[in-house]
């Protein structure tokens, strides 16, 4: 089975990347927001930058090497790579660019349903025809490894979904070593065996995406992972619990350990939204909060709050009769509230 | 009120321009009837200066593309120390007035110039001989097609070059099949202005080369030696010029639309994950 390796340090606009990271038959998502040297790192493997030290193998098979003046062009590695964008050559037509490499097309062009599309140039095509060209082409010579950057980030909300359902099931299907890029947590969520969160040239964090939600390092991974970030003050609170003083004025409690400046992390879903605080409820933790905005996400409505952001069903927001400019408790629990920073540290 | 007043200022400064520039065109053909005007095309003088102007200026051009083509595209794609004073250093000749373009022509390959002494020896003449109309052209028209080169070799997307790699293509291939392709439209366009540059040359080859009808005499400066015997036919041959440049000016405008459109489908590739 393939396996990639590469431990790299790349000069980036403003700071070094350093990324080290072993890639079997899986994926692995680097997120991170814009200028993180999530593009650097797949560069790096391409062999389209130079790193400053460091070393790419594949199979064994050293692409660079700084200390033995290994660096191999990006033409004698075999990397299949789609491009942020695509990068489809715009003067050449599908068929063309599918074939670029010098292999035949033979059943890329049905096996991505783009035959129909052989003669058409890039500028005809929707953005997920784009894209299924896009994966043709990159795995028109059989390449060893996959670098994927923003593969669904061109596509409009519609079409995204049915064309990360394919995706999800072609890199399985592949069983390459392959590191997809994505600025979107949800993406690689669905995609990815394991998820990096790349901050400012450095790894966060690297765990399942589940992983990524239960037990979140840091606040960046919090909020990339879609979590609310409520700044405070720990102080040890009642019953071994910690209190939060949190600068929205109001006070919270968590099962973390801390103490000094922290930032507390709670995910939308975990957060219940009540008329009133209710008598007998296993939640400690309540905000008294105005309604701002109201936003359905598929089956459920996202509601943006004066103090953080909940996610409930439909029912409830019916239920409760949930209008901007209205008032509304929100509750979680103790053991939902994570703690970063402060001086004890995180779990 | 004022805006009224604003809008006609604007309106007047732009009639007075137009007229300015429009006049002294329109006037070559108004001063004879036009059937007279293109019969002083017949004279010897005429024929002549276009044979030694087409033959020096295809020549010329050509060698500016050979040459010009792999620089620009070296210039474009490469981020070296000193880059930026390569780049002045090409613009040079843009600055400089043709008569000094003249001056240093004859100080470097001149019979007492620079290599005067090497070329002596191998008994090259270039001086007042049409290389030395060859070299004038070519070093006038150089930076015109350079600076245009570059830019359309700039502004080929990096990651179509990095995706054409990828997918195993060596730099020949780069640049045959991608690269050049993508730049057409620019390098068309450079080179159109180049020629036109070209084909107008006078100061530099004034000196360097000399005005010998048949030899070095070339369309501008037969325009120049006949200003004085026989004003037809400078005229004939500036009537010629201007529909050279115009239709040189027009194809280039509808084929510019035309690859402009064909060619950048895509927004610039965004930074946003670099």
């Amino acid at each position: 089975m393939g396996s990639l390796s590469f431990d790299v340090a790349v000069p980036a606009r403003s700071f070094e990347l350093a990324l080290a990271l072993e890639v079997g038959a899986e994926t692995v998502a680097l997120v991170g927001p814009s200028g993180a040297g999530k593009t650097t790192a797949l560069n790096a493997i391409a062999g389209l930058v130079r790193p400053r030290h460091g070393r790419v193998a594949c199979d064994g098979e050293v692409w660079f090497e700084a200390e033995r003046r290994i660096n191999r062009r990006p033409e004698e590695r075999s990397v299949g790579y789609v491009f942020q964008e695509y990068a489809l050559f715009p003067h050449l037509n599908v068929e063309r660019n599918v074939t670029f490499g010098g292999r035949r097309s033979d059943g890329l062009l049905e096996r991505f349903r783009i035959a129909h599309l052989a003669k058409a140039k890039p500028t005809q095509l929707s953005g997920g025809e784009r894209q299924r060209v896009a994966l043709a082409r990159a795995l028109a010579r059989n390449p060893r490894v996959l670098l994927l950057d923003e593969p669904l980030a061109a596509l409009d909300p519609h079409t995204r979904g049915a064309v990360r359902a394919e995706l999800h099931d072609l890199v399985h299907e592949l069983a390459l070593p392959t590191l997809l890029v994505t600025h979107d947590f949800e993406d690689a969520a669905a995609l990815a065996d394991s998820v990096g969160v790349l901050v400012e040239g450095r790894l966060r964090q690297l765990g399942a995406p589940t992983d990524l939600l239960a037990r979140p390092s840091d606040p960046y991974v919090a909020s990339f992972a879609g979590a609310n970030l409520l700044p405070g003050e720990a102080f040890p609170g009642p019953n071994g619990l910690t209190e939060v003083r949190l600068a929205l004025g109001e006070t919270v409690y968590s099962t973390d350990v801390a103490r000094g400046h922290v930032t507390v992390s709670v995910f939308p879903w975990d957060v219940t939204l009540e008329r009133e605080v209710p008598a007998a409820e296993s939640a400690l933790n309540h905000l008294t909060s105005e309604i701002v905005s109201l936003v359905p996400v598929g089956n459920r409505v996202r509601v943006r709050l004066s103090t953080l952001t909940a996610e409930v069903t439909a029912a409830s927001v019916e239920r409760l009769a949930l209008r901007p400019g209205g008032r509304v408790i929100a509750s979680f629990k103790a053991t939902q509230a994570r703690v970063h920073g402060g001086t004890y540290g995180s779990p | 009120m004022t805006r009224m007043l604003f809008a006609a200022a604007v309106a007047l400064a732009a009639a007075v321009a137009f007229a300015f520039l429009l006049l002294p065109i329109v006037a070559i053909f108004l001063q004879i009837p036009i059937g007279d005007l293109f019969a002083q095309l017949g004279s010897d003088v005429f024929r002549d200066a276009l044979f030694v102007s087409v033959k020096t200026t295809l020549i010329a051009h050509a060698s500016v593309l050979v040459f010009g083509t792999p620089t620009a595209y070296l210039v474009a794609r490469r981020r070296f120390p000193g880059r930026s004073a390569v780049l002045t250093l090409i613009e040079m000749p843009l600055v400089l007035p043709p008569a000094v373009a003249g001056v240093g022509l004859i100080a470097a390959f001149g019979r007492f110039g620079l290599l005067g002494d090497e070329l002596n020896a191998l008994g090259i003449e270039i001086g007042f001989t049409q290389t030395a109309v060859v070299l004038a052209v070519a070093f006038v028209e150089s930076p015109f097609y350079l600076r245009g080169a570059i830019a359309a070799f700039e502004s080929v997307d990096p990651s179509l070059i990095g995706a054409a790699r990828t997918l195993g293509a060596g730099p020949w291939r780069v640049f045959g099949r991608v690269a050049l392709p993508l730049a057409a439209g620019g390098l068309g366009a450079a080179s159109a202005v180049a020629l036109a540059r070209g084909l107008g040359e006078f100061g530099a080859t004034l000196l360097f080369a000399g005005s010998l009808q048949g030899v070095t005499q070339t369309l501008p400066l037969a325009i120049y030696a006949q200003f004085e015997q026989d004003f037809d036919v400078a005229l004939a041959i500036s009537a010629l010029f201007v529909l050279v440049g115009a239709s040189l000016l027009l194809t280039f405008r509808i084929l510019g639309w035309v690859r402009f459109l064909s060619t950048s489908p895509f927004r610039p590739a965004a930074s946003s994950s670099l």
